[in-house]
């Protein structure tokens, strides 16, 4: 994991970046068939990436064209809905409260993300821009806790959470994000290890405090990395069904999306397009975070090696 | 820097230590609190007998003698599992260096394929579940479709059948490999050209190019795949559970029957302890079950870290 040093990363960062735009010097005074010949490469190159790209993307085709079904054809073998039946999304919304599934999961992930940020980023710094006793073993710790099985706590959890009567609350899912957690930990420690420690030294002579060091030299400086956690972490409990299914269950005013979707399909297993139009709007929303913040995304994966 | 430490006021030092207290407290809360103390608390329960409504009960080796000599499912949530990890790690890992390599191909564009490659990983677990359920329905899912096109006559059954279900997770695996993907497209852009041209000079072919080159190179990131493949392998769960209960047709709410459905192929070990903890309440079984699969998940990482010397390479030699 420490494997390569911070630096490498970075100029791997740059290099995925990059790579495309690379486009290979211009070079004059090659032969017509060397050209053909590359030529050639060229487009049998395309035709591989377009087929993989075409499987890649064929579910997707495939979830939208179900959801513009009706129920019977949606079980037939055909693939162009006939006729269109766009109704589909409101039947799903008379079907399931599902605004209130959304609502709910937006709830947990962002307060989720709130609380990550706000107890990661300090642990963080203590872990890379502070010298104390017992720092290594402190990170050494953090980074144990990454490969724990959450199964080994979850059941004195529940129990605590049972004791205290938040056992179909939201709190089960949002007050421990405020505790920290060792991978976005681990992420924002190997960012912040990367920026000059002569930023903070200058910041020092000038008086500021370790809290304004944190928050005025480091904190914008590492905005993409903090982008990145922040992302993670949504998305982490927008798609999380395990945690939700066993503390919110048995309470439907409460339920997410995940389970919400899971659930509706069992009740309306015959009404495929249903499903699939409730699957499609649960999708839509991430697939547009994808896109508006797809840098900070490639860049973060890359970043860790951890999202494997 | 000790020096430097020791010529600081007193009072500035315990300023110092005082303020990375404050900023380590939320880990250190959390620590104690989330991670400790469950984890003694859970050892404890392993060796009672709990269910939650009465106080745990000591019956001391029980739950380990039960799990390993008399409890059919535990074994065949193990093999479940470990199925799956044998086959869909390799996979994944084979898939994602391929599709990387795709990416390192051409000289314009490349950006887009990345994005339309990457996007199925964005897809919802619970999303990507159901609707693969339906892709592969036996009947009339475009997969058996196409099968039953070019000549197959019997395609499987997938999610509904209990020698395809796995199958159908671990291409549900495939299509989200992304995230693995970039990974692997950061390694091969790491590779220095030198090496290529030095190996070309030497007449080496594609082929050796890939085995002698490429694969050292990219070991390192196929070593870490691997140990996150295998850890996160055996905590499968959300997929599986989507997929078996879409496949069953039984409700969230009732759905202890049929977890692992068809005939229990998708049950798997994480499923498995979710439903004897908390759907059963057999709280001091699942404890026991959770620390043997914190035990496995450890000797296997460690057994990996520790084969992985002899084929892991690590630029400039140094770090292990």
């Amino acid at each position: 994991m420490t494997g390569t040093s911070v630096g490498d990363q970075q100029t791997r960062l740059q290099r995925v970046g990059t790579a495309y735009s690379e486009v290979g010097v211009e070079q004059r005074l090659v032969p017509p068939e060397v050209r053909r010949h590359r030529f050639l490469i060229t487009v049998g190159q395309h035709a591989g990436l377009i087929a993989v790209a075409t499987i890649f993307l064929a579910p997707f085709f495939f979830i939208v064209m179900t959801a513009l079904m009706t129920d019977q054809q949606a079980v037939t073998p055909s693939f162009i809905p006939n006729p269109f039946v766009w109704g589909n999304f409101a039947e799903v919304f008379d079907r399931i409260p599902f605004f209130s599934y959304v609502w709910n999961t937006t709830q947990i992930a962002v307060l989720s993300t709130v609380g990550i940020i706000l107890s990661c980023v300090p642990v963080a710094y203590a872990l890379a821009r502070m010298r104390w006793k017992g720092r290594q073993v402190a990170f050494l710790l953090v980074l144990s806790t990454l490969m724990l099985p959450v199964q080994v706590t979850i059941v004195p959890l529940y129990i605590l959470w049972v004791r205290v009567g938040q056992i179909g609350h939201m709190t089960p899912l949002i007050l421990p994000s405020f505790l920290g957690d060792a991978f976005s930990i681990f992420l924002l420690r190997q960012f912040f290890l990367t920026i000059p420690e002569e930023l903070s030294d200058a910041a020092r002579v000038d008086g500021a405090s370790e809290f304004q060091i944190m928050t005025r030299v480091i904190v914008p400086l590492a905005k993409p990395a903090i982008a990145a956690v922040a992302l993670f972490n949504f998305l982490y409990n927008w798609n999380d069904l395990f945690s939700p299914l066993l503390f919110l269950g048995q309470n439907q005013k409460l339920w997410t999306l995940t389970i919400g979707l899971t659930e509706f399909q069992q009740r309306h297993g015959t009404e495929w397009n249903l499903t699939m139009a409730a699957s499609l709007m649960f999708m839509l929303p991430v697939i547009i975070l994808f896109f508006l913040a797809q840098r900070a995304f490639v860049e973060g994966v890359t970043l860790t090696g951890v999202k494997g | 820097m000790a020096g430097e430490i020791q010529r600081r006021p007193r009072k500035r030092n315990v300023k110092h230590g005082l303020t990375v207290l404050l900023f380590m407290s939320p880990w250190i809360l959390g620590f104690l609190l989330l991670i400790l103390y469950p984890m003694l608390s859970s050892l404890y329960f392993s060796f009672t007998k709990y269910s939650l409504l009465e106080q745990p009960v000591w019956i001391g080796l029980e739950n380990y003698t039960f799990m390993f000599t008399k409890d059919p499912f535990f074994w065949l949530a193990f093999r479940n599992t470990v199925w799956i990890i044998a086959v869909g790690v390799p996979l994944r890992i084979v898939f994602g260096i391929f599709t990387a390599w795709l990416l390192t191909l051409p000289r314009s564009g490349g950006r887009t394929y990345r994005t339309l490659y990457f996007l199925p990983s964005m897809a919802p677990p619970v999303a990507a579940a159901l609707a693969f359920v339906l892709i592969f329905n036996p009947e009339y899912g475009p997969v058996n479709q196409i099968l039953r096109g070019i000549g197959f006559n019997d395609p499987p059954l997938w999610f509904y059948g209990p020698n395809s279900s796995k199958w159908g997770l671990v291409l549900l695996g495939l299509w989200g490999i992304g995230d693995a993907m970039i990974i692997f497209l950061a390694g091969l852009l790491d590779v220095p050209r030198q090496l290529y041209e030095a190996a070309e000079i030497e007449g080496a072919n594609g082929r050796q190019k890939f085995r002698f080159v490429t694969l050292p190179m990219l070991s390192p990131v196929i070593f870490f795949s691997t140990v996150i493949g295998v850890i996160y392998g055996f905590q499968l769960f959300t997929q599986a559970y989507a997929a078996s209960l879409a496949a069953s047709g039984s409700t969230v709410t009732d759905a202890a029957a049929n977890l692992g459905d068809p005939q229990g192929s998708m049950l798997f070990y994480a499923i498995y302890l979710y439903q004897q903890g908390f759907q059963d309440f057999r709280m001091g079984y699942a404890s026991a079950m959770a620390w043997v699969l914190f035990v496995i998940t450890m000797i296997c990482t460690v057994t990996i870290i520790k084969g992985s010397r002899r084929w892991v390479h690590y630029q400039g030699g140094g770090f292990r």
